[in-house]
C-alpha cells in the first residue's frame, strides 16, 4: 500500500442549519484516482472546497503529507501541491489560450526562487528548466488545444474552457489535482474522449486526483476508488464495482436503471 | 529603431528634447516640466489600472511629495534637487505602503472612494493647520543640483533636465517590471482574482506592491511640481487633481509606459492652450476632447503610435 498524501478526519461543515457535510473521512493515498459520486447538494464540492482552502471545515482536520492545511488561505494550499479546476471554469477571459498558459507559468515562476520584481520572461521556470513561453505552447499541445491558442478565452466552447481550467491547474506540477466535474456541460459525444485526454496527461505526471464526476460510466472507467455521497456523509468507499453496487448507492445515486451499463 | 527597446526609443525623443530646449520659450519648458511630473503620477495610476483599479485619491501622495519638498527645504535648507526627489518618492511611497495594508484588499468602487476619503483627510488637516499656511501654502525656495545653483534664466531648463533623467529612469524600471511576470499577473488579477489565488499568487500583496510603486512615483512627481511652481497649496490633495490624474489615464491609455507622459503632455497643451483662449470654458474643452479620445480611441492616445509601429511596445 503507498504512503496516504491527503488526509481528512472527521470533516464537518454546516451553513446556517443545513449540514453539507459531516463525519467526512477520507485517506487517500499517493497515486490513487477516487471518483466522488453523488446527487447535486450531497456534499462533494463542499468537501473539495475545504480540501482547497475555499471553505473552512467547522470541524476536523486535514493534512497533506505532513502540513496541515486545515482552514490554510487557497493560494498556501495550491503553493503546497494541491490544485483544483472548477465547475465553472476560472480563466483570464481577456486573454488568449496561450496568454492565460503564459499568466499561469509566469505565477510559477514568481513562486519559485528564481522570481522576483524584476524577473526576465525568459527565465526558465524551475521545476521545468524551460521558460514561460515554450512551456505554455508545450501544454497546449498536451491538452490538445494548439487550435485555440489565439482565441480569447471568452469565446471558447465549454469543453474547451474546461479543459484549458484544468491545464492550467496542472502548470503548478500539483501532487493532488481535485477536478470537479470535468464533463458537465460537455456533450455526450465528447465526455469520453476529453476524459480519457485529460486522464491521460494527469496520471502520466504522476498526480494524485479526486474528481467529481455525475457519469457512472466515466467513473467506472477512470476511478480506482469510488466516494459516494449522500446527504453531507459519505455512504460508499471502496472499489468502483463494490461502491457503484452498494445497496445504499443503487438507491440514493445511481438509480436502479443505470446499474447495467456500470457492470464491468 | 523598432528593434530598440520602448525605454531606449524614449530615451532618444527625451535626448532630441533637452537638446532643443534651450531654444523653447520658459513658459513651454514650464509646461514640460509639469507634464512630466503629472506623468510619473500617471505612470503610477497606469500600474493598477491594469489590474482594473482606479484610484480618487492618487492626489494624496502627490501632495504629500510635494508638501516633504517644502518643509525639508525650509525647516532643514536640504535644497538639493536629487536629495529632494529620494526623499518625497520616499514620503510617497511610505504612505502608500501604510494606507495599502488597508486599501489592497479592495476592489472597483470602493478602492477608488477610499483612496479619495485617505486624499480628503489631508486636504482637510492641511487647510486646517495654520503652521504649514492653511489655504495659503506657502513657498518652496530654490533648488540646487549636486552643489550647482542655476540663476534665473537656467532654473528652468535645469530643472526639465532633471525631470527628464527622472522620468527616463523610472520608465526604464517600470518596463522591465511589467515585462516580467507581474505584467500579465496585474492583467491576470483585473480576469479573475479566483483563479489568480488558485495559480498561488496573492492579489491583495501584489497590489500593495504596485500600491507603493505608485506612491513612490507620486511623491517625486509632487517634489517636480512643487519645485517647479515654487509654491505649494493643500488643493494638491484635493479631489479634483486626483481627478485629473485619472482623466490623463484614461485619456493617455496603458498600453505602454510611455503613454502616461504622452498623456500628460497633451494633456498640458490642451489646458494651455484652452486656459488662454477662453478662460470661462477650458473645463469644457477639456471634457469634450476626453469625450473625442474615448469615442474614437478606445485605447487611448497611445494606440496612435501603437498601431503606427504596426506592434505593441
Amino acid at each position: 500500500m503507498s504512503q496516504t498524501v491527503l488526509h481528512a478526519k472527521g470533516l464537518e461543515k454546516r451553513f446556517g442549519a443545513v449540514v453539507a457535510a459531516t463525519e467526512i473521512n477520507v485517506e487517500v493515498p499517493e497515486g490513487a484516482c477516487l471518483g466522488l459520486i453523488g446527487t447535486n447538494g450531497a456534499g462533494k464540492t463542499t468537501f473539495v472546497n475545504m480540501i482547497t482552502g475555499y471553505l473552512k471545515p467547522d470541524e476536523g482536520r486535514i493534512t497533506f503529507g505532513s502540513v496541515d492545511i486545515t482552514g490554510k488561505a487557497p493560494r498556501e494550499i495550491t503553493r503546497l501541491g494541491v490544485c483544483r479546476s472548477f465547475q465553472i471554469p476560472q480563466l483570464y477571459n481577456s486573454m488568449t489560450a496561450l496568454e492565460n498558459l503564459e499568466a499561469a507559468f509566469g505565477i510559477v515562476l514568481l513562486n519559485s526562487a528564481s522570481g522576483g520584481w524584476f524577473v526576465s520572461p525568459r527565465t526558465p521556470v524551475p521545476g521545468y528548466g524551460a521558460p514561460i513561453r515554450e512551456l505554455a505552447e508545450q501544454a497546449l499541445e498536451r491538452f490538445e488545444l494548439t487550435a485555440y491558442r489565439d482565441k480569447v478565452t471568452r469565446v471558447l466552447p465549454g469543453g474547451v474552457r474546461k479543459v484549458l481550467d484544468i491545464a492550467m491547474a496542472m502548470a503548478v506540477q500539483p501532487k493532488i489535482l481535485l477536478l470537479d466535474e470535468p464533463t458537465s456541460g460537455v456533450s455526450a459525444e465528447e465526455k469520453f474522449g476529453i476524459m480519457d485526454m485529460v486522464m491521460g496527461v494527469v496520471r502520466e505526471a504522476g498526480t494524485t486526483v479526486l474528481f467529481v464526476e455525475h457519469d457512472m460510466e466515466v467513473v467506472a472507467r477512470h476511478a480506482d476508488r469510488v466516494l459516494a455521497f449522500y446527504d453531507g456523509r459519505i455512504i460508499a468507499d471502496g472499489k468502483p464495482d463494490e461502491a457503484l453496487n452498494h445497496e445504499q448507492v443503487l438507491k440514493h445515486i445511481v438509480g436502479h436503471t443505470q446499474h447495467a451499463t456500470t457492470g464491468q | 529603431m523598432n528593434s530598440l527597446p520602448i525605454g531606449y526609443r524614449f530615451g532618444l525623443v527625451l535626448l532630441a528634447l533637452l537638446a532643443g530646449s534651450p531654444w523653447l520659450p520658459p513658459w513651454l519648458l514650464f509646461m514640460l516640466t509639469i507634464a512630466a511630473a503629472n506623468g510619473l503620477v500617471v505612470l503610477g495610476c497606469m500600474l493598477f489600472y491594469r489590474a482594473g483599479l482606479v484610484s480618487f485619491g492618487q492626489a494624496l501622495y502627490f501632495c504629500a511629495g510635494a508638501y516633504t519638498t517644502g518643509l525639508v527645504t525650509n525647516l532643514l535648507g536640504v535644497i538639493d534637487v536629487l536629495l529632494l526627489l529620494g526623499l518625497s518618492g520616499l514620503a510617497g511611497g511610505l504612505l502608500a505602503y501604510l494606507v495599502g495594508f488597508l486599501l489592497a484588499r479592495y476592489r472597483g468602487i470602493f478602492f477608488g472612494l477610499l483612496s479619495m476619503a485617505f486624499s480628503m483627510i489631508l486636504y482637510g488637516v492641511l487647510t486646517k493647520s495654520e503652521s504649514l499656511g492653511s489655504t495659503d501654502g506657502f513657498n518652496v525656495p530654490a533648488f540646487t543640483l549636486l552643489g550647482f545653483e542655476p540663476d534665473q534664466p537656467q532654473v528652468r531648463f535645469t530643472l526639465l533636465a532633471v525631470a527628464v533623467a527622472v522620468i527616463w529612469l523610472v520608465s526604464l524600471v517600470t518596463d522591465r517590471f511589467l515585462r516580467s511576470p507581474y505584467g500579465p499577473l496585474l492583467v491576470a488579477i483585473h480576469d479573475n482574482e479566483i483563479r489568480t489565488e488558485y495559480m498561488g499568487a496573492s492579489a491583495k500583496n501584489t497590489v500593495h506592491l504596485v500600491y507603493v510603486a505608485a506612491g513612490i512615483l507620486a511623491g517625486m512627481g509632487g517634489c517636480i511640481g512643487a519645485t517647479a511652481v515654487g509654491h505649494i497649496d493643500p488643493t494638491m490633495a484635493y479631489w479634483t487633481t486626483s481627478g485629473e490624474f485619472v482623466f490623463i489615464t484614461i485619456m493617455a491609455g496603458v498600453g505602454s509606459v510611455v503613454a502616461p507622459f504622452l498623456g500628460a503632455l497633451v494633456f498640458g497643451i490642451i489646458y494651455t492652450i484652452a486656459f488662454s483662449e477662453s478662460p470661462n470654458t477650458w473645463q469644457m474643452v477639456l471634457g469634450a476632447s476626453l469625450i473625442a479620445v474615448i469615442l474614437l480611441l478606445p485605447n487611448g492616445l497611445w494606440s496612435l503610435l501603437a498601431k503606427r509601429k504596426g506592434a505593441q511596445a
